[in-house]
């Protein structure tokens, strides 16, 4: 018993003196299991990311933007194998990861459960969903789990794009013929909730979060990345003309932050209880693309195989 | 850990070489069926921007590695021998190009 506590005691001040944890490492089986949970989730949010925007891509306005919408998607696809590859380090399969999203028993980002219904809907998008994602991330980037900080640093290189080309499409259409904007503030309107529903309950009733700051996997708290998130965000609409859709939206001269209505929590609860509106055909159509491509998996295996024969008896 | 995936694709390690004259360095991993298979993903995967001219694959299975726990047998005997290091010496004032 005496081992296991200093085993703990050794793991708390590695943490705590900012030393990254190695895959080899001794871990308490809780940070372990929670890694799990947290990576492969993050790493699901990336893959099934990649369906409402990969709705618009043969639609995009014009070739440039076409262009661009597909490698921020196929930046989408990356991020899904880094994280999927540090979750492995954990000691869990791909196989098993994969299986838990394609059965429905894992979770991803509730956001993607709604539909990108007009082209504004990819400005809003990249704006509002991945700048949320960036504020997770950048923090992630000095999370205590070596694996994972450095696939975070990989992906917030590559994230900066994201949100910025979002914003343009959004300045674009703010300022393009009437029609044109009321597209814009219709989709701002649609995704501004549930944008800052990204971030998780609040602080108050988010019962893993103590842990997991102790272990410095989260090193802010919801509630703190979700007030810079609307400060940022609420200056940025100013400066394209689109209106925040809450009445309840003040700067507060004191605390020096915008104080904000009421999230509805039920909403949210429902989406991640799988009644939202796109829930099951995300799920269809990770498990249609999966299988179609079983006889691709094979072929490359048999290819591989006689490639290797091949090069035997050369 | 299991090194394979459901078609038996085994697991990587990737390094790319950023330029010419600089180290390969480790930055990531994936599931490949062969060497050159895998050379390919990671030219997709790490390369998008530029970040290489140069990479290597290797079977995760054929790495091994030092142990956390042997880690003070293996590192501390360097601790106390600073004199490995130019700054231990100590040189006369004046003495130039030394
Ligand atoms: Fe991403
Ligand atoms: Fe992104």
């Amino acid at each position: 018993m005496t081992e296991v506590k200093n085993s703990q005691e050794l793991f708390q001040a590695k943490v705590d003196a900012e030393q990254k944890i190695e895959p080899k490492d001794w871990m308490p089986e809780k940070y372990r299991k929670t890694l799990i949970r947290q990576i492969s989730q993050h790493a699901h949010s990336e893959v099934v990311g990649m369906l409402p925007e990969g709705n618009w891509i043969t639609r995009a306005p014009n070739l440039r933007r076409k262009a661009i919408l597909l490698a921020k998607v196929q930046d989408e696809a990356g991020h899904g194998l880094y994280l999927y590859s540090a979750a492995e380090t954990l000691g869990v399969s791909r196989e098993e990861t994969i299986d838990a999203l394609l059965s429905g028993k894992a979770k991803y980002s509730s956001i993607f459960n709604y539909p990108t219904l007009t082209w504004a809907d990819i400005g809003a998008v990249g704006w509002l969903v991945d700048g949320a994602a960036i504020m997770n991330q950048v923090m992630l980037c000095r999370t205590s789990y070596g694996p994972y900080a450095r696939a975070m640093v990989r992906i917030c290189k590559e994230e900066s794009f994201h949100q910025r080309q979002g914003y343009e499409i959004m300045n674009v259409l703010a300022n393009g013929t009437p029609e044109q904007k009321e597209m814009a503030q219709d989709a701002l309107n649609r995704w501004w909730w549930p944008s800052l529903m990204m971030f998780g309950p609040s602080d108050a009733n988010s019962p893993h979060s103590a842990e997991s700051m102790k272990w410095k996997i989260k090193r802010q708290s919801n509630d703190e990345l979700r007030q810079i998130f609307i400060d940022r965000t609420v200056q940025q609409a100013e400066v394209i003309g689109l209106t925040i859709p809450d009445p309840k939206l003040k700067w507060n001269e004191e605390t020096m932050h915008y104080e904000h209505g009421e999230i509805d929590w039920a909403e949210f609860n429902n989406v991640v209880a799988g009644n939202g509106p796109c829930n099951k055909e995300r799920l269809a159509a990770r498990n249609k693309a999966h299988d179609e491509g079983a006889w691709v998996r094979e072929a490359a295996m048999a290819y591989a195989a006689k490639r290797a024969r091949k090069k035997q008896a050369a | 850990m299991n090194n394979t995936n459901e078609q038996g694709w085994p697991l990587w390690e990737i390094f790319i070489q950023s330029k010419r004259g600089l180290d390969h360095k480790h930055v990531g991993s994936l599931h490949a069926a062969d060497a050159q298979m895998a050379i390919e993903n990671a030219r997709d995967v790490y390369t998008r921007r530029q970040e290489g001219q140069s990479i290597w694959v290797v079977p995760a299975a054929a790495i091994s590695a030092s142990q956390p726990d042997d880690a003070a047998m293996l590192f501390d005997p360097a601790d106390d021998k600073t004199y490995r290091h130019p700054t231990f010496y100590v040189m006369p004032e004046g003495a130039k190009f030394i």
